[in-house]
């Protein structure tokens, strides 16, 4: 059936149906006589079952389903008249087979709108495959006009070809023609060339043989006096002696040619070898340092070659053919050796140039810290070498301190050295009676900011005492009791500004002035001291640490100690003290 | 550098003695001799006709006066003043004439190349030598004047003989491997001639003094080939100008190229100095004359021309010769080395206002001159590696590895260097004009800059 449709043009469905149901017919010719009945069941069944069984024929009719029934493959359920030849039928099984034909006629129904959707699928697709293929055939079309226009260019490419190659062909018969001809015309010139060569050479000859046949008078020299050879030899005669002579001369000149180019090679030899000997020298001085990385076997190898370029050198000035083959093969050996290492040189440049991009930066860190770490050894190793020094010094010192001359410049020193510290010493005392003077101040203002302030709050109780009864008459003393507290601040900033002047308030000094400043203070109230203190720290903050040191030097209990070992110091050079009170800086610090 | 005043001379015949010591000069049919330093007059003679060529003999003491229409030389001595030569070629004619090297004979080549006459002024005896070569330079004596070689053709082969110069007995005779024989020169040690082919053929062939062939030499085929051929004071290389614009130098212990010197119209060698003659420039800018331009001639002569150094890339002015024409104008014909063999000065026809210096020593590029017109003639220093060049006009040129000059020739009435000869001492120039010539005296201390 599907083949049948597929041959079908285009048609609607409902022809579709009919074309169907003539189908039908074709193929069950059984049913041919309900033809009429079958057709017209969707549209009027009543009347047409009322035309099938009537009551007379029920029998056959029930015998007629029957057998239908039996055709369409319901064998079990047989429709029976309740009673034979009766008008009514068993319903059970006519009910049975009804609603077994019904489940039929759906199942058709359903198979029916299926295959019907399924045509219309089909047929869709159909239209969309035709409209493909004509568009297909028009694609097809298309290539087969394009094809053609191809080809037809393609002769008349070939067809140009054609006529292309066959220029070229005349074109180099042209060119081998002109060439045959260039060559015809050359050999002919070169031919005539010659000819006419003889033919001058003959004209030259006659003429020349004219010209002594006429014996040309004109021809002739005319000389006053015949001159001297330039080299006042007379001339001889031609023999075969003066020529043998001659090529005797002009071998030698040959000769003496040779052996100055010879000469001229040989030095430029001998210059080339002395650069190769001392290049080769160079080569074994630069690889022998790192024998110990080789093998052993490259060592001797080496080793077999340092003799060979021994004798190589012994045997320079012979320039014997073996001793150069030695010396280049040696050379040759030492600078492939030399180039290896110089790569493995390279890539263990390259390696540690990775190595450094990679880990860059904490390397760096690293041996930043390291070398911090290794400077500070140093330092350390540096001091304590001087300080050995110094010891080492001073014990010498001692050995040697009554020789006299030792005495002598100990007691200049010494004298330099006393005056310098009796100059010192006065300057501390300066600073000590300024200091004293400033501890009094001190003290005093303290003590009188004591009595102020007690005074002050004695003032202030009877004025807040007075505050309830009436303002008026409290108001001008306090005023003045407050001018007074002020005044005493500026007496107590004079003496810092003193002490500035005086230059060199000496920090321990300072630390012993605020210790004691308390015992005074003990009495007057805190918040009087601890501003007098900020304002006198100021001023041993600000000095230099040279005052301070200068400072130290009298308070500390070793005076005599430090004196004496500077003495001894200065008594060799100025250098040694210099160091000596370096070290005497780095112990004090 | 200072001038001498101008004097007359004719045919640019003025040549000083090989010893240095004299001029002399040609005035038409007269011959003056004069000293070199005082430039007064030692010898006035008398020729039969306008002389149209004169030479000195190698001992200084003669000097032979040619007159190729008359077919007649005439000698004249400079020690006995009464002493005279007169040589008549007769009916033959007369094409060229030369002293040999011992001074004692005269080589008169006749018209057509018939013969090579060789005339002895000891003995009047005269020699023929048949069969010379019409040629570029069929002769050539060795430096020490012991041989001469000369291009013969028999047979439409050629040949070349080499004579000893002492008897002109012949040594030896031989046939060259080439078509058309252009030319032959002596080493400057005499061990070694090169003989060159025509033109049509770029072939360079070495001989020994005993006549064996050396080598071989050929750059290419086909097109036109060598133009000039020129061998170091040092008989080390041997310069090859050729028709394709390059300069190949060969070595003398393998004769094989070392080294080939292009000339291109692009300058791009940033080694290379390129000084460029500028003419005519407005005052205000002569203060900022540049190192290489000496001023003497701005204080002095008002000079209209000074050279400027270039920066490279350097186009140079290219004159496309006639395809047509014979002997095209292209190529190096002109080649020379300095007297220390260290450069070498090179002109390339078809930039003919351009030389060319080259370091040998180097192999590269020195300097390049590029003239405002084109150069008539360069000649080195005999002393000094210093380059003296003229290019037709009221200017001197000079160039030294140190710097390049340009000099006004201070004298009325326009003299254009035509051609210059430096003096043996290297200490003077001769310049000379159309019908004039004038010394030039060089500073010795100028040298020193």
């Amino acid at each position: 059936m599907g083949e049948w449709w597929t041959t079908v043009p285009i048609g609607t469905s409902m022809g579709n149906y009919e074309i169907s149901s003539i189908s039908h017919v074709t193929m069950s010719p059984s049913r041919q006589n309900n033809l009429v009945s079958s057709l017209p069941l969707s549209r009027s069944s009543y009347n047409v079952i009322s035309a099938f069984c009537t009551e007379d024929n029920m029998p056959q009719c029930i015998s007629y389903i029957n057998q239908e029934l039996d055709s369409l493959g319901l064998c079990s359920t047989r429709i029976e008249a309740s009673s034979p030849g009766g008008a009514t039928i068993n319903t059970v099984p006519a009910l049975n087979a009804m609603y077994e034909i019904m489940t039929i006629h759906r199942r058709n129904m359903c198979n029916l709108e299926e295959l019907e959707k399924d045509q219309l699928k089909t047929s869709s697709n159909l239209d969309h495959i035709q409209m493909n293929n004509s568009r297909l055939k028009d694609q097809l079309e298309l290539s087969i006009r394009e094809k053609s226009g191809l080809h037809e260019t393609e002769r008349q490419l070939q067809l140009k070809i054609k006529t292309l190659q066959s220029c070229l062909k005349t074109e180099k018969d042209e060119v081998q023609k002109l060439q045959s001809i260039i060559a015809s015309r050359a050999s002919q010139y070169s031919h005539d060339a010659k000819r006419k060569e003889r033919e001058t050479a003959k004209l030259k000859e006659r003429l020349s043989q004219l010209l002594v046949d006429r014996k040309d008078k004109k021809l002739a020299m005319d000389v006053l006096n015949s001159l001297g050879r330039s080299d006042g030899k007379r001339s001889h005669w031609k023999t075969t002696k003066t020529t043998a002579s001659h090529e005797g001369e002009m071998y030698k000149s040959l000769l003496n040619d040779y052996e100055v180019s010879q000469r001229s090679l040989m030095l430029e030899n001998a210059e080339l070898k002395k650069v190769l000997q001392q290049m080769k020298k160079e080569m074994i001085h630069i690889l022998s340092p790192r024998p110990t990385r080789d093998d052993s076997l490259d060592q001797a190898e080496s080793d077999g070659e340092e003799k060979v370029g021994d004798s190589s050198r012994e045997t320079l000035d012979q320039s014997c053919e073996q001793a150069r083959e030695q010396l280049t093969n040696s050379i040759r050996q030492q600078w492939r050796k030399l180039r290896n290492h110089m790569e493995k040189l390279d890539s263990q440049a390259s390696k540690v140039q990775n190595q450094m991009e990679s880990n860059k930066e904490v390397a760096q860190r690293e041996t930043h810290e390291d070398e911090m770490e290794r400077m500070r050894r140093e330092v350390q190793q540096c001091k304590e070498f001087i300080h050995a020094q110094q010891q080492l010094l001073q014990q010498q010192l001692h050995t040697s301190f009554d020789d006299e001359t030792a005495a002598l410049l100990n007691d200049c020193y010494t004298l330099e050295e006393k005056e310098r510290l009796k100059e010192e010493w006065r300057l501390f005392e300066e600073q000590k009676r300024n200091f004293e003077r400033e501890r009094k101040n001190f003290t005093d203002a303290a003590i009188r900011l004591g009595r102020e302030k007690k005074a002050f709050e004695e003032d202030r109780a009877s004025w807040l005492k007075n505050q309830f009864l009436n303002m008026t008459p409290f108001t001008d003393r306090r005023r003045c009791s407050s001018s007074d507290g002020q005044s005493a601040l500026s007496i107590r900033s004079e003496p810092e500004m003193r002490m500035s002047s005086t230059k060199s308030p000496p920090a321990k000094s300072l630390n012993h002035a605020a210790f004691s400043t308390p015992k005074p203070t003990q009495s007057a109230t805190v918040p009087s001291t601890t501003e007098l203190y900020r304002t006198l720290r100021l001023i041993p903050d600000g000095s230099s640490s040279r005052h301070s040191k200068q400072g130290c030097w009298p308070e500390s209990s070793t005076i005599e100690d430090g004196d004496f070992r500077v003495k001894s110091n200065r008594i060799r050079c100025g250098d040694l003290s210099i160091f000596s009170l370096g070290g005497d800086e780095n112990s004090l610090t | 550098m200072n001038f001498s005043e101008v004097f007359k001379q004719s045919n640019q015949l003025c040549k000083v003695s090989p010893d240095g010591k004299y001029l002399a000069t040609c005035v038409q049919y007269r011959l003056v001799v004069r000293d070199v330093e005082t430039l007064q007059i030692l010898q006035l003679y008398t020729c039969l006709d306008q002389i149209s060529h004169m030479d000195w003999s190698s001992d200084s003491l003669f000097i032979l006066c040619a007159m190729y229409k008359r077919g007649l030389v005439q000698v004249w001595s400079l020690e006995q003043p009464d002493w005279h030569c007169k040589i008549d070629e007769g009916s033959i004619g007369l094409v060229s004439s030369r002293w040999s090297p011992d001074g004692r004979h005269i080589l008169n080549t006749t018209e057509f190349h018939l013969r090579v006459t060789v005339w002895s002024l000891c003995t009047k005896a005269v020699s023929y030598i048949k069969y010379p070569k019409a040629c570029q330079k069929g002769i050539d004596f060795s430096r020490d004047g012991c041989y001469m070689a000369l291009a013969e053709r028999r047979d439409c082969k050629d040949f070349v003989s080499v004579f000893v110069c002492d008897d002109w007995h012949l040594l030896r005779h031989f046939e060259t491997e080439t078509q058309d024989l252009a030319g032959l020169e002596w080493s400057p040690n005499g061990c070694v001639l090169a003989v060159w082919d025509s033109c049509l053929e770029y072939k360079v062939l070495l001989y020994s003094l005993d006549g064996r062939l050396l080598s071989t030499y050929s750059a290419y085929e086909w097109s036109l080939g060598v133009k000039s051929v020129t061998w170091s004071p040092s008989s080390q290389f041997l310069a090859i100008g050729s028709y394709d614009e390059k300069v190949r130098i060969l070595n003398h212990i393998t004769w094989k190229k070392i080294t080939q010197f292009e000339h291109p119209a692009t300058i791009n060698n940033t080694k290379a100095v390129v000084y460029k003659e500028v003419v005519k420039r407005p005052a205000v800018c002569s203060d900022d004359l540049s190192l290489h331009n000496i001023t003497i001639g701005n204080t002095l002569f008002n000079t209209q021309s000074k050279y400027e150094i270039c920066p490279t890339p350097v186009q140079l002015p290219v004159v496309k010769p006639d395809p047509d024409r014979a002997n095209p104008k292209i190529g190096v014909s002109t080649l020379a080395f300095s007297s220390d063999s260290r450069y070498l000065a090179t002109k390339n026809d078809n930039m003919a206002s351009v030389v060319w210096v080259w370091d040998v020593q180097k192999m590269s590029l020195v300097a390049v001159l590029e003239q405002t017109t084109a150069v008539r003639c360069f000649q080195w220093d005999p002393r000094r590696p210093r380059l003296a060049l003229c290019t037709g006009n009221t200017k001197l040129y000079l160039w030294s590895p140190a710097g390049c000059v340009s000099v006004q020739v201070p004298t009325e009435g326009g003299f254009q260097v035509q051609s210059l000869n430096w003096h043996c001492s290297g200490d003077s120039l001769i310049l000379l004009g159309k019908e004039q010539l004038c010394l030039c005296y060089m500073d010795n201390d100028q040298e020193d800059k």
